[in-house]
């Protein structure tokens, strides 16, 4: 699970910066629309998304090739043809070949790690312009043989003469043409994601009519962005041999009653979980452009946020699978000493609407909180103005890897639309990880935020 | 929202009275019928729980506002355990208990005539007379928490389902598994259960949300099951469609006939006619299925009354008792948890030891000289927790995670942390006492040091311990996942704390316990050890091997006589022979040692040499006898005295020296009390268990029977039949009883 807390600063307020450590900013930070997978992109593969991504940002940003120091990738599903996806991503897309590139992994919070990777890198002083982001592509994902097949395939390189080939050959039943499909399962409890959202919608006595409304809720925020123009972190996306892509697919406001006629897509058949109000199965690359506060200034950048404190923490994966930002944000504000009120803008990743809600419950019950997390009280709920007022991955669509990206880029965004100071990225992710990144943002274009950050700095 | 709420709680009634193990609410529509009793871990269908569930049927089904209900238990991993044991053994004829019975059936044909739907919510276990008050309702719905088990254990207890179990399981799941249910009578998870069509429905358990998980996780079944009840009662929901094809198979007579003829071939090979409940079992369904309801209520009725009386449930139930007992630490709590446990000798038994301690996630140390010898063991454990993961009952990940407990070792390190040792080394004095000198060298001064033996005194290893408090026995048998009882065994110089706390690792392993006292062969092998020697007699008579394992098996014993020995290795029996041999000098004689040395020789040692008194062939099931034997046997041949030589004498000098020497532990004082005697014999050596262990055999055979029997072959083989003073005074006065 992953969230992340992003901030944006006044001169009253506190910057929180420290002492010996570097200031790390968002100098922009952009993605390909998000696609439901099967549509637009489904002849694609996950490097060419990448690509796009990377080439938008590098049109964008217009940050000189040469200058980028390392290039990180995040991916869930791989694709085994390209398995270091970022080294192939950034090639196509006109990187130097001269910048080494790696791919990471870490469920849904892949590319957070590809960005606390890089800022790590660059306050350590190994490197000071680092590209981070991810991509999903679920339109394709490697379906192998089953182990049997696999395992007489591999000896038949090794047969020798006609006879042994012939005799191998001759073993095969109908079981090894049994396919091997991807779990989207735990590895270690073998059960869905889906299946765990229904069963942690239920502990914490989520109704289906609460879930339908609040992926209500997203569709609705999204579709009145989307509409406002406000999702500027876009770059269109020119699909080979197709048309021009440059608006996200997935965005589809309808009705309670619409929604409520759906049956339950995992427990069967009093599940609450159902297809409309989680998030599906989505194609998209994301990418951004980290700096040390340093450089960006002297190559003329206006950076768009500070990125300060992180934490990834990691629960039980059955039962507590999808709290992790119940678990991660307090953490997170205490290491930045801030407190919930603190922060202007919340953008939680949203798995399935009844993790959302639950992860909103599990923040307001005190039980929880002296049960569960150790704590004395509560850890508090953010408000609900302030929380995900764009959409989230319930609407826009979640391609596992990039969404780390979107989220950040959102906050800067909404921080700098709604003149707020700091905010706060939270996800939970597969294995019961959660990671939370606390960033403080400063508002770049405009000229009142530059004098502010001046003055922050000196 | 509040308005809801308002109207909620006008809707809602909450009917207490003075009711204390049966409550229940009524929510808008829907009974909410709840069983929790007061006074125990478990709901049992108790005189008072069944009267108090009357009433509140009555209140509910005379409700108008009522259209459905929902009964469900409020007891954290208990629906309903089954019927009230002791309320049966009360009952004293079989009238009364056959009346008990009818009762039963009439309570749940209302539930199963109920002008509204009855819903079955299941959390925990739901046994015996449970399962039949589920299986009445209209709808079943239950968790899949791991404790939610199904079944019908009654025939364990010698007993059937009386109220009506034997007429619907068989509509309900078929006549294959229902027989296959009520003559085992294992335990059936809620996923199994589901495809068998005994439930309709699962619900998933849940983790902590705003309250604790299990209470959520009921609470959570409520709420399914209500929704259910409602859409039942709207005709919403449909009800299970059963299994089309085998009703339609099973609708010929030939078929069924064909049923009965398998299932009762099976029965009679397995019980040899010695238990009655599984042939009663038949006769109750068939008479349900061929003469219709009435005949089978009838027969199930009274059947129930017959077998009630019968010695043979009486000594199941007595076992179930002594069981219940010997899963209890009567020494106390120890002062301190054993958190570390370090196995010496990663052999059959050590490995074994380590495979059921480190599961219970106790931290577990297996030491081996070699390297050979130890990776044998390590596989041993994998295999046991990958064959469960084969049967589902455990997942990979957490075989992988209970492994990550597991340390493989050749050298003593880590020892100074372990809280306890348990040595599994070779049968040899100077060995353990070297083994014991290394061990006390290196563990910290609180670590018990326990030690894995059949047959050598304990006080004879402590003699080498500086620290003789701390010395212990514990003697588990084998293979150790599979077999329940570990026999404690304390010297006089054993501390209570170190007692409290063998027990409390025996418990924690899963085991049954009995605690005994020190002396050659303690308890078990003690007993055994007279009947192995008649067993050899007896061949030495010219009754060849098959014939013998015909005769203990026909008299109850799960595993024969001869295969028994070739089980425990022929190299050991003769070992524990001749040891105690030596220590009881010619009462324990009988058959000639020089035998069974004889067989070591030529490498006859029994299952794990592939030959002993039979052959074994991997793969092979069937078994043969061990040609050469013959030839041996040959050369140690004996006359039969005729006058002690039929079949049934056979049995009763194999059985009498067994009984007479458990009697003459408890009377040295060995034992401490007659039931774990009999648990000892029954779950340690394969005693009838229908016989209820060596106590409970005289007490319903008669001591003056058996003094009688052993008279007589005394006259003939000397003081190996010389009955002991117990036994001789419960046979001059019969109102001496071991059991009440």
């Amino acid at each position: 699970r992953f969230v992340f807390r992003m901030f944006v600063m006044t001169k009253t307020k506190k910057t929180l910066a420290k002492p010996n450590v570097k200031n790390i900013v968002l100098v922009d930070g952009v993605r390909t629309p998000f696609l439901l997978s099967g549509t637009s992109y489904s002849d694609l593969m996950p490097h060419d998304l990448g690509r796009g991504a990377l080439q938008g940002l590098l049109n964008r940003t217009g940050v000189p090739k040469e200058i980028v120091d390392h290039i990180i990738y995040g991916i869930v599903i791989q694709e085994v043809k390209t398995s270091n996806v970022a080294r192939e991503a950034a090639l196509g897309a006109g990187f130097s070949d001269k910048t080494p590139a790696h791919t990471v992994t870490m469920a849904c919070i892949s590319s957070n790690q590809a960005m606390t990777s890089a800022v790590g890198l660059i306050a350590a002083g190994q490197c000071d312009v680092v590209v981070a982001g991810g991509v999903e592509f679920m339109s394709d994902v490697p379906i192998r043989h089953s182990r049997k097949m696999r395992k007489t395939m591999l000896s038949l390189n090794k047969a020798k003469t006609l006879g042994q080939r012939l005799s191998l050959l001759g073993s095969i039943r109908m079981g090894h043409l049994m396919p091997e499909l991807p779990a989207v399962a735990e590895f270690s409890t073998a059960e869905s994601m889906g299946h765990s959202a229904d069963r942690l919608a239920a502990a914490f006595g989520v109704t289906r009519v609460e879930q339908d409304e609040y992926a209500l809720r997203s569709h609705r925020l999204a579709k009145k962005a989307q509409d406002e123009g406000l999702l500027s972190d876009i770059i269109s996306f020119q699909v080979p041999g197709k048309n021009i892509i440059s608006a996200d697919n997935g965005i589809r406001p309808t009705s309670m009653e619409q929604m409520g006629k759906l049956k339950p897509a995992f427990v069967k058949p009093h599940g609450t979980v159902t297809a409309a109000n989680s998030s599906f199965l989505t194609d998209g690359a994301s990418a951004v452009l980290i700096m040390s506060e340093e450089k960006a200034l002297a190559l003329g950048y206006k950076p768009k946020a500070y990125l300060r404190d992180f934490v990834y923490v990691s629960q039980d994966p059955k039962d507590q699978l999808l709290l992790g930002p119940t678990y991660a944000t307090p953490k997170v504000l205490e290491k930045s000493g801030l407190t919930m009120e603190d922060i202007d803008v919340f953008e939680f990743h949203e798995a399935f609407a009844g993790q959302i809600v639950a992860n909103l419950k599990a923040m307001d019950s005190d039980w929880f909180a002296q049960n569960c997390m150790g704590r004395k009280s509560k850890v508090g709920v953010p408000p609900m103005e302030k929380f995900n007022t764009w959409g989230g991955s319930l609407s826009l669509g979640h391609p596992f890897a990039a969404t780390g990206c979107r989220l950040v880029t959102t906050v800067a965004h909404r921080l700098q639309k709604e003149g707020g100071q700091y905010g706060v990225v939270a996800a939970c992710a597969a294995g019961g990880q959660v990671f939370l990144t606390c960033r403080l943002l400063i508002h770049a274009v405009y000229a009142v935020t530059a004098i502010r950050l001046s003055s922050a700095c000196l | 929202m509040n308005q809801k709420t308002q109207v909620q709680i006008q809707c809602t009634t909450i009917v207490s009275l003075t009711r204390t193990h049966v409550s229940y609410e009524i929510k808008d529509d829907v009974a909410i019928i709840r069983i929790n009793d007061p006074n125990s871990k478990v709901n049992t269908l108790s005189v008072q729980l069944q009267q108090e569930m009357t009433e509140v049927m009555n209140e509910v089904l005379g409700n108008e506002a009522v259209k459905s209900a929902v009964l469900i238990s409020s007891k954290p991993g208990c629906f309903i355990a089954g019927a009230d044991i002791n309320m049966i053994q009360a009952c004293g004829t079989a009238e009364k208990v056959s009346s008990l019975s009818s009762e039963g059936q009439k309570m749940f044909e209302r539930v199963e005539k109920s002008p509204i739907p009855i819903v079955a919510a299941i959390n925990g276990s739901c046994l015996g007379g449970g399962l039949e008050f589920a299986i009445a309702c209209r709808y079943r719905i239950a968790t899949k928490n791991k404790k939610t088990v199904l079944g019908t254990p009654e025939v364990m207890l010698g007993l059937l389902p009386g109220a009506g179990g034997t007429q619907r399981l068989p509509k309900m799941v078929g006549l294959p598994s229902a027989f296959d249910m009520m003559l085992t009578g294992r335990n059936i998870r809620a996923d199994k259960a589901k495809k068998m069509g005994l439930v309709d429905q699962l619900v998933d358990t849940l983790g902590p949300g705003l309250k604790g998980p299990e209470e959520r996780t009921i609470e959570y079944l409520e709420e399914v099951a209500v929704g259910v009840a409602r859409g039942l009662a709207d005709k919403k929901v449909p009800m299970t469609k059963t299994k089309k094809i085998q009703e339609y198979v099973m609708g010929f007579e030939f078929v069924r006939n064909q049923v009965y003829k398998t299932v009762n071939n099976k029965v009679m090979k397995q019980t040899k006619g010695l238990y009655p409940a599984p042939m009663k079992i038949i006769e109750c369904v068939k008479a349900g299925i061929e003469q219709g309801p009435d005949a089978g209520y009838l027969a199930e009725s009274q059947n129930f009354g017959k077998l009630a009386m019968t010695s043979e449930s009486r000594a199941l139930i007595g076992l179930y008792h002594g069981q219940v007992a010997c899963k209890k630490n009567r020494f106390g709590v120890p002062d301190r948890e054993v958190k570390t446990l370090a196995i010496l000798g990663a052999g059959l038994m050590g490995a074994g030891i380590a495979q059921v301690t480190v599961d219970k996630g106790v931290n577990t140390i297996l030491k081996d000289t070699t390297v050979e010898g130890l990776s044998r063991g390590q596989q041993q454990v994998y295999k046991g927790l990958n064959d469960r993961v084969k049967k589902r009952s455990l997942t990979s990940f957490e075989r992988d995670s209970i492994l990550s407990k597991l340390t493989g070792q050749l050298d003593y390190g880590g020892f100074e942390k372990a809280d306890m040792v348990v040595e599994a080394v070779f049968e040899d004095l100077n060995i353990k006492h070297a083994v014991l000198k290394e061990v006390e060298a290196v563990i910290p001064p609180h670590c018990i040091f326990a030690t894995n033996t059949s047959a050598l005194p304990i006080k004879d290893i402590a003699a080498a311990s500086k620290r003789p408090d701390k010395v212990i026995g514990m003697h588990y048998f084998s293979p150790v996942d599979k077999m329940q009882l570990l026999e404690i065994i304390t010297t006089d110089k054993t501390s209570r704390d170190t007692t409290a706390s063998a027990v409390a690792v025996g418990l924690k392993q899963g085991k049954v316990i009995i605690v005994v006292g020190d002396g050659p062969g303690f308890y078990t092998t003690r007993c055994l050890a007279p009947m192995l020697a008649e067993a050899v007699r007896v061949l030495q008579e010219g009754v060849d091997p098959k014939k013998l394992d015909t005769l203990t098996t026909g008299f109850g014993f799960p595993v024969g006589a001869a295969t028994l020995a070739d089980e425990v290795g022929i190299d050991v029996a003769a070992h524990v022979a001749e040891d105690l041999g030596k220590a009881f000098g010619s009462r324990f004689g009988g058959g000639n040692v020089e035998l069974l040395k004889t067989m070591v020789e030529k490498g006859f040692k029994g299952r794990k040499s592939g030959k002993g008194c039979y052959i074994y062939q991997p793969g092979l099931k069937r078994k043969d006898i061990n040609p050469e034997i013959e030839e041996i046997l040959e050369r140690f041949k004996m006359t039969p005295h005729p006058t002690v030589s039929s079949d049934s004498d056979v049995q009763y000098r194999l059985v009498t020296r067994f009984v007479n020497e458990a009697v003459l532990c408890l009377q040295e004082g060995i034992l401490n009390n007659p039931v774990e005697g009999d648990i000892g014999a029954v779950f340690g050596l394969g005693f009838p268990p229908c016989l209820g262990g060596p106590f409970r055999y005289v007490d319903s055979f008669g001591a003056d029977k058996i003094v009688e029997k052993m008279r007589r072959f005394e006259d003939v083989y000397g003081n190996q039949f010389t009955p002991c003073q117990l036994l001789l005074d419960h046979a001059k006065d019969p109102s001496k009883r071991f059991h009440k």
